[in-house]
């Protein structure tokens, strides 16, 4: 079926978006964008009212109607209504789960990555042997209240005593669902298939529980799709049944509603296998910070539950240290003032820097939320895939912490950073700032942002499967993504390897778009911005001895690369980049950086 | 006319305070409505299932988990006292045997087969619920708890810590802008609610909890002395757990900032009258913020102002207080709230008001005011 029109709204934590998508000239594209406070809490308590309010600003901006009372039109009669409507959902703090396997650093490791793929929020990680006494995790279990279980542990076939006592725990817990208390609390079983019949017979009466295929059926495997796409089943099937308004908002919908990381993450997932590109993205929000990746065609997601830019601002601080903070501000303030201020922040956390001063303070924290939760997710992303891979045992006793981290970034092809601090940046430059700063990409990296984070809404599009509406939905999902979700920032050239301060790290020529030639000189401790557009341009890149700029060490490379709206960034501060320690050297490093990159208006540059 | 809204702390000279006291779990409610009740009478009662204590049997004993039930003293549904046998083995005639006992008092809950474990169920934990307040119980919620109603003063402050206390209000500094210092608070202010004006010092909590005050309520405070009192950097606003024993509430934030003028006045007008707080803070979706209530009495003259709802909104005219640097803590008079977007210093483009502070009119991002009291 060919799709006209799209409508597609992100019901979040805070504010419903809505966008409209139409096709135009053959090729899809967004057209309007409104937005509303999402309504599933008090007086309302119904989210369909900040669905409509969302929409209903997009009706008043587009200038057509979309909806008939209170309900949404489809499919498109004439110039009214639209083709489909799809939504994903975040609201009343997402999709929470506790996962438990046998080994924490097996089967526990293959659960939370499995509920972390699914867009849920993992609160808890039980094992058999993390530590902790039976009764301990009882109390644990009692308290958490999620919205949903995994449970997993042995191989097919093998041992069942471990992952029958995992079971035993839960039944002694008896735990409730987060949200109500008259219906059962929906667990996936995904382990042993030979211990099915003992946890049934354990936990069947008291849960309400489904069996899958095994998550690890065998050591060296790992088998996540069956697991993930049953937690979609259930988060529909069950907690989406449970929170305000949700019921009638599933019967507009003309696919699942998908919780909203799970649809970012499918779309990067897709985005990165049909460019067959290396792929980072981010999201900081006010509580959290979400990161996928896809590297080797494995993808990950993790989310850093109390590293945000509001609500959870102070545990950056905590967790940075006050240090690591002031590293990045460009001017002395008195710690004590900074810290009350940055308490002031997450009392209340709708505020906005109003002074430079302020802005400079938010984005040297958002610099080290996005480098904490980068460290985080180089951790968990490691030699492991979400599909099914034979891997030989050796690698298999490999898979803990000390696992090899997927996460190249000499590999990494194109780094999306969105969320508020970064999408909203009042500077371009001072989005692809943050980013370099807090991911140090290596080598040559796409940088872009997502305008007005409408990867949620992308994302489900991009997952719709009944077969007259996938073709289409899947090419309105990848073209947007490309021409209107993506502010394309440019590229960023950072060879590997440290020099002494003004030494020639790498030399180059640039080919522009227009045919005119440019030369390229980078000495360490330099930051250089060249101005370009999001065309193809010829480079070749000659690093000096001991560098690598991709190619190897020492060796040239000639490829093409991208401008964007802030241009080429060439950054030789070295990789590993170290900060100057001594103060007034920092701060004269840092004006100078800011100032090539015309990062902060000169006058305020300390 | 132009308006904005923003979230705005309650402060409320008189008003219907209902308080729900909501058991955890069901079960059972100790008064009717209509009872006046007092802040510690008991409301509700339940029990909470016991703590679980789970038992290898089969480990200790050394014996296959499937014939565990050959070895069982005590069969499921049994209740058994601390160090009484659960299992034993036959052992070698008569001799060598191995056996369990409990570690505690408490029900056999289940044996199994597989695992070889079996599960005691220590006995119910009882949970009371206290009326918080003086007032009357408005309604009762089936098994689950009370609706305790009050008419009375209510002051929502910014951040607390501590939960639930309750005292005699204590005003100890003579206007709004004094920091309440060490000296000025008097060994003789145990379980009181002290109040004090625009700061308190690390030193001069750590004084208020050595002398056993209910209560302290300030302006602000150090964020960074936070650390000194919990024993760990807060890093999200989600309180009201700490075993503080002093609970804190701060009216207006980190650092040093005058109280709120209605606020400091309300609480010096009802200085020695029976005060409930409660320092739990939520800073989330379904925020919760610390809270006094002051329950009027009949002999309360009833005052004819009515309270201006402070959540409607910023017009033009309202009082509102700066919420962010660089003019944190300044009140001033809204002069118009321009439609169009405007560019910040940090060239950050927001909705504005134009606020008259000292005489000047300044541009402010509307989401850094807080409507404070008009009357």
């Amino acid at each position: 079926m060919l799709l006209q029109s799209i409508l597609a709204t992100d019901c979040g934590s805070t504010t419903t978006k809505a966008i409209l998508i139409e096709l135009v000239n053959g090729e899809y594209r967004l057209r309007f964008r409104g937005e509303a406070p999402t309504t599933v809490e008090a007086p309302f308590e119904d989210v369909t009212r900040g669905v409509l309010n969302a929409v209903m600003e997009v009706e008043e901006l587009s200038n057509r109607t979309l909806l008939d009372g209170d309900d949404i039109i489809t499919p498109q009669e004439g110039d009214k209504g639209v083709d489909i409507y799809v939504s994903t959902s975040s609201a009343g703090g997402g999709l929470q789960m506790m996962v438990a396997g046998v080994v924490k650093s097996m089967s526990g490791e293959s659960a939370e990555r499995a509920a972390l793929g699914a867009g849920s929020i993992v609160m808890d990680v039980l094992a058999s042997n993390d530590g902790r006494k039976p009764h301990e995790k009882i109390t644990r279990i009692r308290q958490l209240r999620p919205d949903m279980i995994l449970l997993s542990g042995g191989i097919d076939g093998g041992t069942i005593k471990h992952v029958v006592e995992l079971a035993e725990i839960l039944k002694a817990a008896n735990p409730q669902p987060r949200l109500g208390s008259d219906y059962k609390l929906p667990v996936i079983y995904a382990g042993n298939n030979k211990a099915s019949d003992e946890i049934k017979k354990t936990i069947g009466k008291q849960t309400d529980l489904t069996l899958v295929e095994n998550i690890r059926p065998v050591l060296e495997r790992e088998n996540l799709n069956p697991s993930r796409d049953k937690i979609h089943d259930l988060f529909m099937e069950h907690v989406m049944q449970q929170a305000p308004g949700y019921k009638k908002l599933m019967t507009w919908t003309d696919a699942p509603i998908m919780p909203t990381p799970g649809a970012v993450g499918s779309l990067i997932e897709m985005i990165a296998a049909k460019e067959d590109i290396a792929v980072v993205g981010v999201d900081i929000g006010g509580a959290t910070t979400d990161i996928f990746s896809v590297f080797q065609g494995q993808f990950n997601r993790t989310v850093s539950a109390n590293l945000g830019m509001s609500y959870s601002i102070c545990n950056v601080l905590a967790e940075a240290t006050l240090e690591n903070v002031l590293r990045w501000v460009p001017f002395e303030i008195d710690e004590k003032e900074l810290t009350n201020r940055i308490g002031n922040k997450m009392i209340r956390p709708t505020t906005v820097p109003q002074s430079m001063d302020e802005l400079k303070i938010e984005q040297a924290i958002a610099r080290e939320a996005l480098r904490l939760s980068f460290i985080q997710h180089k951790s968990f992303a490691v030699n492991l895939k979400g599909v099914q891979k034979e891997r030989t045992i050796s690698d298999a006793f490999e898979q803990s912490d000390s696992g090899l981290s997927l996460v190249d970034m000499m590999d990494l092809d194109l780094l999306v950073g969105s969320g508020g601090v970064l999408s909203h940046a009042p500077r371009r430059e001072q989005s692809t700032r943050m980013l370099i700063d807090a991911f140090l990409p290596e080598g040559i990296t796409q940088l872009a942002v997502d305008s007005i984070f409408m990867m949620p809404q992308l994302g489900v599009l991009a997952n719709i499967d009944q077969q007259d509406l996938a073709e289409n939905a899947h090419k309105a999902a990848l073209e947007v993504f490309n021409k209107d979700c993506l502010v394309r920032l440019g590229t960023c050239i950072a060879p590997v390897g440290n020099a002494k301060p003004g030494a020639l790290i790498l030399t180059g020529e640039l080919t522009m778009p227009d045919g005119s030639n440019q030369q390229v000189e980078l000495q360490q401790g330099e930051l250089l911005s060249i101005p370009a557009d999001y065309e193809a341009i010829k480079a070749t890149l000659r690093p000096t001895k001991g560098f690598d700029i991709g190619a190897g060490k020492s060796e040239e490379i000639s490829t093409i690369i991208y401008g964007g709206v802030v241009g080429l960034v060439f950054d030789g501060r070295g990789r590993p980049f170290n900060l100057p320690v001594e103060k007034d050297e920092r701060i004269e490093d840092l004006t100078a950086w800011s100032n090539a990159m015309n990062e902060y208006p000169l006058e305020s540059a300390a | 006319m132009a308006h904005a809204y923003t979230p705005g702390l309650k402060v409320l000279q008189r008003t219907t305070v209902d308080k729900e006291r909501r058991l955890p779990l069901k079960g059972d409610v100790l008064v009717a409505a209509g009872k006046t009740v007092a802040p510690d009478d008991t409301v509700a009662r339940t029990y909470l299932p016991g703590n679980v204590q789970m038992v290898n049997i089969a480990n200790l004993l050394n014996v296959d988990a499937q014939d565990i039930a050959e070895v069982m003293l005590v069969d499921i549904g049994s209740k058994i006292k601390e160090g009484e046998l659960l299992a034993e083995t036959k052992g070698l005639f008569g001799f060598f045997k191995s056996s369990a006992v409990s570690p505690v008092d408490c029900v056999l809950e289940s044996i199994s087969d597989i695992t070889g474990q079996v599960v005691l169920r220590e006995v119910p934990m009882p949970v009371e619920i206290d009326a918080y307040m003086n007032g009357k119980v408005a309604s009762v919620l089936e098994e689950e708890g009370v609706v305790v109603s009050a008419n009375a003063v209510f002051i929502q402050g910014i951040f607390g810590m501590g939960g639930e206390n309750r005292g005699d209000l204590r005003v100890l500094v003579d206007n709004r802008e004094d920091e309440l210092t060490p000296e000025m608070i008097p060994d003789d202010v145990k379980g009181a609610v002290i109040v004090g004006g625009s700061f308190i010092s690390l030193e001069a909590y750590k004084k208020a909890i050595s002398v056993g005050a209910g209560a302290v309520v300030a302006g602000g405070f150090n964020y960074h002395d936070l650390k000194d009192i919990l024993g760990y950097t807060l890093g999200v606003a989600i309180t009201g757990s700490e075993n503080l024993g002093t609970s804190l509430i701060l009216t207006e934030g980190y650092g040093r900032i005058p109280m709120g003028n209605r606020c400091f006045e309300l609480l010096q007008q009802h200085n020695g009258k029976f005060t409930s707080v409660n320092g739990s803070t939520q800073i989330r979706a379904g925020v919760i913020r610390p809270e006094i209530v002051i329950p009027l009495t009949a002999d309360d003259s009833m005052d004819s102002r009515s309270d201006k709802d402070t959540t409607s909104g910023i017009s033009a005219g309202s009082l509102v207080r700066v919420i962010r640097a660089p003019y944190f803590g300044d009140i001033g008079t809204v002069v118009s709230l321009p439609s169009e977007l405007q560019q910040m210093e940090s060239e950050t483009m927001v909705r504005v008001a134009e606020v008259e502070i000292g005489g000047e009119t300044l541009v402010i991002p509307r989401a850094n005011l807080e409507m404070v009291e008009t009357i």
